[in-house]
This record gives C-alpha cells, structure tokens and sequence, in this order.
C-alpha cells in the first residue's frame, strides 16, 4: 500500500481521474434526470451537458493541480537538496551540477532496484557508501559518472525520501480533490442547473486559450532569443558584434564575431533576387490581370504557383548542383569556359543564390501583384480607356500608379522572405564572410551562421555559439519590421478602393 | 499634370488625316502597345520555362537513383570456415566476422569466371571489389538467419560498388576514373564481361525507397526508408496538435472574440508569425524543448512541435476563410430555432467549413513535410538511424531523420553517387508534396459550396 501511494508513476493518477470524470458523467446524467422525473424536456440544459459538466469540472481542477506540482516539486526537491551537498564534496574540475546528476541518478537506481524487488525498501535506505554502489548499480543497468561518497549517497536518500513524501502527499491530493469535484458536481446537479452555460463557458476558455497560443509563440521567440542574446553580450563586447568588420568564429576564444559582413551577403543576395523576380512577376501579373484570357489564366496562374510550392531544399539542390556548375561554365575556367575568362572559382556564389532564390520568388510577387491589380477598381481603366488611352497606356500611367503602394507592399514581404531564407543560402551561397561587389564570389549569410554555429556539438557557454541567438534575433526583428511594414502599406491602401 | 496633353505641342491636323492610315504617333503608341504585351509573355515564359527546366533537372537526375547495379553470384558457404567445429551452433557462426566471409567472395568470383569463361588478369580480391561494401554483411546476415545452408553454394545478388554502378548508369567512364582508387579499368573489363554473361544487370530498387540511410563508403546501400518514417511521426504530432488548436484558435477568433485590443493583438500577432523566417522556429525549438525542457535531441517529436507552430498559423488563416465563407444565414437559423451559440457553431457553422479546414490543413501539412531549415537546428540531421523504429513511442523519441534533412545530409557529401541519391530524394518528396496537395484540390472540388 505503502508503493502504490508513494508511486512516482503519473499513469495510474490520470487513470484514477479518467475512471471518475466518466463515472461523474455517467452518474450527473442519471441524476439529472431522476431529479427530473425522466423526462428530459423538464431539464434546463440537454442530458448530456450535465454529464460534460461533471466531466469537465472532475478532470480540469485535478489535472491542473497534477501538471503544477509535475513542474513545481522537482525544483523544490533539487534546490534543498543542493544545500546538503558542502563545497568540499564537490571534486576539483566537476560541478555541482554533475554532482546533482549523480545524486539524481543513484536515486533513480535505488529506486528502480526496490520497486523490481532487488532490494528490500529497508534495505536501500540503510545502504552505506562502504558497500560498493557504482559496481552493484553499473551491473543494474545505471551509470553513474564517480564512485559514491557518503555526501552523495546520504543526498541521494534525502532526494529519495524528500521525492517519496512529495508523491504522496501529490497522489493524495489530486485524488482527494477529484473526488471532492465529484461530489460537488453532483450536489448541484438538478433539473434547474444550468449546465449548458457552464459547459459553453469551459469550451469558450479552451477556445482562448489556442487562440492566445499564437502570442504565446511570439513571446517565446522573442525570450528564448533575448535571454542568450544578452548572455552572448556579456561575453563578447556588443560594439563588435554591430561595429566591427570581420567574422572569423574561433572555438578557441578571441573570436571576431560581426554581424555586417553576414549583414552584407544577406543584402546583396536578397538584392540580386529581388532583381529577377520583381521585374518577371510584375509583368507576368500584368499579362495575367490585364491582358490574358481566362484559359491562359486558368493555366498559367496555377502553373506559376507551383514554383512557391517547391521546398527550399530542393531549390538548394538545384543551386548547388545544376545552377552553380552552369555559372561556372559560362563565368569560369578561363579558355574551356563559355565566355573565356576566369572570374569564378566554385560553383556557391552570391549570383547562383539569387537567381535561384529569385525564381522561388517569382510566384510570390506575382500572385500579390495579381491581387493588388485586380482590386484597382474598373471604373479608372474605363475612365481613361475613354480619354482614348492603349491598354498599355492605361496599365502604366493609371494601374500602377494605383497600385504602387500594395506592389511596394509585395516587394517588403518579398524581401523578408528573401532575407529570412535558409536552404538555399546554406547550399548556395558559400561560407566565407566577406564584403566585397563581385557577386561572382561565395558570400554567406546571417542564416547559413546560424546554422552552423548551433549544429553539431555546441556548448552553450561559449560566444561563438549563442552569437547565434544575437544573429537569430536580428534576424526576426529585420524580418518582422518588413513585414510590418508591408501590411500596413498593403492595408492602408486596400483602405483606399473599399 | 504632365500628363495633360499640351496644347502648344505639334500635333497633325485631325482633319483631313485618314481614320484607315495610321499616323506615326499612333504606329508608336501600337508598337509600344505590342512591346508591352510581349514584356508580360516573355514574363510568364521565363517563369514556366524555370518550372520546366527545374523538373527536367529533378527528374533526369533522379530517376537513376531508384535503379541500381547488381551482381549475381554463387558463393561457396564453405563450412570450414564459417563453422570450423560443425556442429551448427549459432554463437560459434556468429563469431566469424564479416571479415571472415571475404574470402568466400573472392572464391565465388573465381569460380564465376572460370564457369564463364572470362579471361581476366585480376586477383580474385581485387575482383571482389567491384562489390558493395555491404556485401559481406549481407552474406553474414543471410548465413546466421539460415544456418542449415552452410556447406553448400548458394545463389546470391550483390550490389555492385557506386562506382560501377555508376558505369552503367553513364556517370562513370572509362576517362573519368584514371585517378580513381576505388576502381580500375581491369575491373570495368571484368564488369563489361560480367554484362555480356548477364550476370551484372541494373534493375529496380526497392531498398531505396524503403532502406536506410548509409555511411559515407557506401552510397549504393543508402536509402529514404527510415527519414520517410521521421517525416512521417513528425506530420503525426503536427496533425494532432495543429490541426485541434488552430481549428479552437480560428472558432474563437472567427465567432466569439470581441473586437478589442487583445482581439487586435492575437490577430495581427498570428499573420506575423506567418512571415516569420522557419529557421527562426528551429532557434525556439532549440532554445525551449531541447535546451529547457530538455527532451531528447533528434526526436521527431521535437521536430513535430517545432512544425506545429510554424504551420499554425497556415491553417488558421485558412479555417478563418472557410468559417467566415460560411454564410450567416445559417447562424442565425440556428439561433432562431433556440440554440446556443456554442451549438450553432460546432452543430452547423463547423461541419459546413470542415472541407475547407481540411483542405488548408492537408496544405499546411505539405509545407510542414518540405521544411527543412528548423530541423537542422534541432539535430535532425548528420547521423545514421540505420533501424526503423519499433513502436510510435520510439519512433516519437528516438532519433530519426526526415526526408528533406535526409536530401540535405546527401548533398553535402559531396559524392556524385549521394547526389544520385539527393535527387531521387526529391522525387520521393515531391510525389508526397504533389499527391497531397492533389488530394486537396480534390477535397475541394468535390464538397466546396458555394453560397
């Protein structure tokens, strides 16, 4: 009995919480309608809402408090038990941290072992650091990382006792209060209880609850960028991340970590293509809103988007392998070469991430010119079609016009998405930080950095590793006020036509 | 403004000119008019000649990647070596390593030239190494799963190294190999020997598409099996979890909230968070569930959550236009035959948006199954799951791969062999990406209402 009610296992809880929220349903239900003498056209609310009621007010308080003290206990177990560990038990070169592993893990153990029944639950708490624990836990399948010394094991009990007195009182209370919320529903189950409203109420707090999750994201973006951010300042001087000139990342410390040169390809690369694709997807959305038909529309439009719907990566590849050895073809190999000269060495280049970024982009500033085109009303088309104005004439010096700003919009939210790209930068674009004008040569970004200072073995202490953070926040902050920006234009000016 | 003609300006008389003769001003303004129009084809065929051109790409080079070379042998089990005491015990089999069956290989060489009637200078080890590295283990594989074949010969089919596959495949030749180690033009005569006997055949791969991956001496043995059941989890926790909480988030946001400053916030918070940059997503994944929450690196289920809320607001936006396409005739019936708000919402409004939510959810899905720039941070990448998982709890918490991390880890080897194999990954995806996507459409076709 004892076991069961100190059990760290959640699963047996929840079922217990299941097994009486169905129970309530069942039994609010009856009852509901005994109150009403069967017949259910005296109640207040539909049978079923009494039951959904029981449910609802058995499960959420009980469950609530379970995920609370799921998060609480442990932290409170920790910190008391990191006071009983003196400074002198902490070796030279470990930390209290891995101590605390330790600590966690010979606990673990002792526990695993009572409840297989190894070891009797006298037995483990009277276990002296003389018996040769590491040995007898290491042949039970736990690792711990030092031999036990009599700090730790004494630690290790009181984690365990502390654990085991914390479980209890948590399984006690999350069944009492269950059962309590049982009782009470069912107490004021009656025919007149407005259950429905009650149940409503419950559904509408879920429904806000996903709704706010989206700001909930935003904060978590923000925070966990922030707190490394100011983490990476306080190691590495913020003049140099802003200021300075070069990037060269060096796992050895004395790195110089600066954003500009990043800064610089990021530009020059959105800039080249932003040059192929404005220009194709402003006149394709021209030729598609103004002059074709709707077969040519019905076809082309769709065909066009699917160039948006293509993965990066496989943009990527396509710079990587097809792209990039084709520019070098006609740029590089000095007389073998298609123009003769020498200017380009490998195939990652600023030019070979923009063309083929550029082309991702196509679709997407051709299907916002398209709407922004459409909307401009046909009354100023008619207006100057009758002053005697080609088509043409109209297009240019009455619908753009018009439609510059939502195609100014367009262009922002291209740009973001041009500066916010990753697959095709890190195939593509190289990896040297420079800033130079030749886009013949391999230039690297602020995302291909983020990528490859946080993969592989990263230890998150180090500058060269949160400068990650800082880059990833710069990042957002670049890309949120494009986009800002864009929708207001966009908005302002759908406000115009409306 | 400028545009207003000036009247100063020498304009032809208008009478007395003819309506049928063009002037010069008016042939400029047509040829103007025509230069436009053509600006606007060139346009389009720009943009559909770089769609056309990129599927060329895709497929041209891709294609090899679901054939590959094999070899058929028949390899002597010789019993004194695999089972020196006899006695077929399996822990004695076992511990012959792979190592131990190449001499075998190199036997059932010989013996297949000689029974050909092949002439070759070769030794039998060097002849042996037109085979996969894999061989060996795949013949040790076979002989500890049938232990009762030992003494005799059986017949075997081999995969060939990526080199000769690459031969007959046309990527390999003759001129390219002069400085190749892992292979010579003796043993390409062998292989040109071995087609005439037909016993090296080129045929369908099915490992490919259902194998796993391999390290970086074998790309002949890789596959996409294992990334595809990665990718497969993850689109399990972004299903579960993004499609309940956009559709209860676009309920409230479409039907219930007030307009007011929070409403305002929520909203204009949502359509930023769809314009933020994926990678940025792969920096929260790190940051909150793999550093503070401390769930395991590699997970799909991490890489789910990460996708879940990059693909939130997808479907919200989406939910939102199918809700708000639902015409208020039918709320307001509703109402008036008594019931709840609640029950308008989730009895009527909700069921007549569902094909539209789902179509928007099957689309978000398809941008969460390309993604791969969060994955990367989270550890999805640079590692062999060489098993696929056993359980959906494993394969939710063990480390795996997915299809889009998988192309990316072969492009960067930097082997024309992985290459072969990157493209032929994008074939797999964009089958996935395109019959989802055609299912949406059909979804929509088939019980869209129009109003």
């Amino acid at each position: 009995m004892g076991q069961i009610l100190t059990t760290g296992a959640v699963l047996p809880l929840v079922v217990l919480i299941a097994a009486l929220a169905l129970g309530g349903y069942f039994l609010a239900r009856k009852r509901a309608l005994a109150s009403a003498k069967g017949d259910s056209r005296n109640l207040h609310s539909l049978p079923s809402y009494y039951g959904y009621n029981a449910l609802m007010s058995v499960a959420v308080p009980a469950l609530l408090v379970l995920g609370i003290w799921l998060l609480v206990q442990p932290m409170l177990v920790q910190s008391s038990v990191v006071d009983m560990i003196p400074a002198s038990a902490v070796p030279e070169g470990s930390s209290v941290n891995l101590i605390m592993s330790d600590v966690r893990r010979l606990a673990d153990g002792l526990d695993a072992a009572v409840s297989t029944g190894v070891i009797s639950a006298d037995d483990a708490t009277g276990l002296s650091a003389a018996d040769d624990l590491r040995a007898w836990l290491a042949e039970r399948g736990v690792a711990l990382g030092a031999d036990v010394s009599p700090e730790v094991l004494e630690a290790a009990q009181a984690y365990r006792e502390m654990t085991a007195t914390g479980n209890f009182w948590r399984n006690i209370l999350v069944a009492l209060i269950a059962l309590v919320a049982l009782m009470l529903v069912l107490r004021e189950t009656n025919k007149d209880f407005r259950a429905r409203n009650r149940v409503e109420g419950g559904i509408k707090a879920l429904l806000i609850l996903a709704a706010s999750l989206a700001i909930l994201t935003t904060v978590g973006i923000v925070l966990s960028m922030l707190f490394e951010t100011i983490n990476f300042f306080n190691l590495h001087p913020w003049t140099d991340f802003f200021f300075g000139s070069s990037w060269a990342p060096n796992f050895r410390g004395d790195s110089d970590l600066s954003i500009l040169p990043l800064l610089w390809g990021t530009l020059y690369i959105s800039f080249i293509a932003l040059l192929v694709a404005v220009p194709i997807g402003l006149f394709a959305a021209i030729y598609l809103s103004e002059y074709a038909g709707p077969k040519v529309r019905a076809t082309a439009k769709p065909l066009l988007e699917i160039l948006a719907g293509i993965p990066t990566i496989v943009y990527g590849l396509f710079a990587l392998l097809t792209v990039g050895p084709f520019l070098v073809n006609v740029f590089g190999r000095g007389d073998a070469g298609l123009l003769g000269v020498d200017w380009m060495s490998g195939a990652t280049s600023v030019l070979t991430a923009g063309l083929v970024m550029g082309i991702m982009l196509i679709p997407f500033v051709s299907s916002l010119s398209d709407d922004i085109i459409n909307a401009v009303p046909q009354s100023l088309r008619d207006g100057s079609f009758g002053l005697g104005a080609t088509q043409s004439e109209t297009i240019r010096q009455v619908v753009i016009p018009a439609a510059l700003p939502g195609i100014v919009g367009a262009v922002l939210l291209a740009a973001s998405r041009a500066i916010g790209e990753t697959m095709i930068v890190v195939l593509g674009a190289g990896a040297i930080a420079r800033i130079s004008g030749n886009p013949l040569e391999a230039m690297t970004t602020i995302t291909t950095r983020i990528v490859s200072q946080l993969t592989g073995d990263s230890d998150f202490a180090s500058p060269e590793t949160l400068v990650a953070f800082a880059l990833g926040l710069t990042l957002f902050v670049l890309t949120l006020g494009l986009n800002v920006l864009a929708l207001y234009i966009v908005r302002k000016y759908r406000e115009q036509y409306e | 403004m400028s545009d207003i003609p000036n009247p100063a300006a020498p304009f032809a008389d208008p009478r007395g000119a003819s309506l049928l003769k063009q002037d010069g001003r008016t042939k400029r303004r047509n040829a103007a008019e025509g230069r436009f129009k053509l600006y606007g084809i060139v346009a389009i065929t720009i943009g559909l000649l770089m769609l056309l051109t990129l599927l060329f790409t895709i497929i041209s080079r891709g294609t090899g990647a679901f054939q590959q070379t094999y070899v058929t042998l028949s390899v002597p089990l010789l019993e004194d070596k695999l089972d020196k005491n006899g006695n077929r015990n399996l822990e004695d089999i076992k511990k012959v390593s792979t190592f131990g069956y190449s001499p075998l290989l190199n036997a059932a060489f010989e013996n297949k030239i000689e029974t050909a009637g092949i002439d070759s200078d070769l030794k039998a080890k060097a002849m042996a190494g037109i085979l996969s590295k894999d061989a060996a283990a795949q013949l040790r594989d076979h002989v500890l799963a049938n232990p009762e074949l030992i003494g005799s010969d059986a017949e075997f089919e081999f995969l060939t190294n990526s080199r000769v596959d690459g031969y007959l495949k046309g990527r390999v030749s003759r001129d390219s190999i002069a400085n190749d180690k892992n292979i010579s033009a003796e043993q390409l005569d062998l292989v040109d020997a071995l087609i005439a006997d037909g016993s090296i055949e080129k045929r369908f791969n099915l490992d490919f598409i259902t194998g796993a991956d391999a390290s970086d001496a074998r790309p002949e043995a890789a596959g996409m099996g294992v990334a595809m059941i990665g990718s497969f989890a993850m689109m399990l926790v972004v299903l579960v979890l993004a499609l309940p909480i956009g559709v209860a988030a676009s309920i409230y946001l479409e039907e219930f909230a007030p307009k007011n400053w929070i409403t305002d916030i929520i909203e204009v918070n949502i359509s930023n968070l769809a314009a933020v940059p994926s990678i940025v997503f792969g920096i929260l994944g790190l940051a909150v569930f793999i550093n503070y929450m401390h769930l395991p690196n590699s997970a799909p289920l991490v890489g789910g959550l990460v996708l879940t809320l990059m693909t939130l607001p997808t479907i919200i936006i989406s939910t939102r236009a199918s809700l708000k396409s639902v015409p208020p005739s039918i709320r307001d019936a509703a109402l008036g035959v008594g019931a709840s708000k609640m029950q308008s919402v989730f009895h009527h409004v909700l069921p007549l948006a569902a094909p539209g939510i789902l179509t928007g959810t099957i689309i978000g899905l398809a941008q969460a199954l390309g993604e791969t720039a969060p994955l990367l941070l989270i550890g999805m990448v640079g590692f062999i799951a060489s098993n696929p998982p056993e359980s959906i709890a494993e394969g939710l918490m063990s480390p795996n791969s997915a299809m889009p991390a998988q192309i990316y880890e072969w492009a960067k080897r930097a082997d024309p062999a992985f290459y072969e194999r990157a493209w032929g990954g994008i074939i797999i995806l964009l089958v996935f990406l395109i019959s989802m996507n055609a299912i949406a459409v059909l979804l929509r076709r088939r019980f869209e209402r129009r109003w």
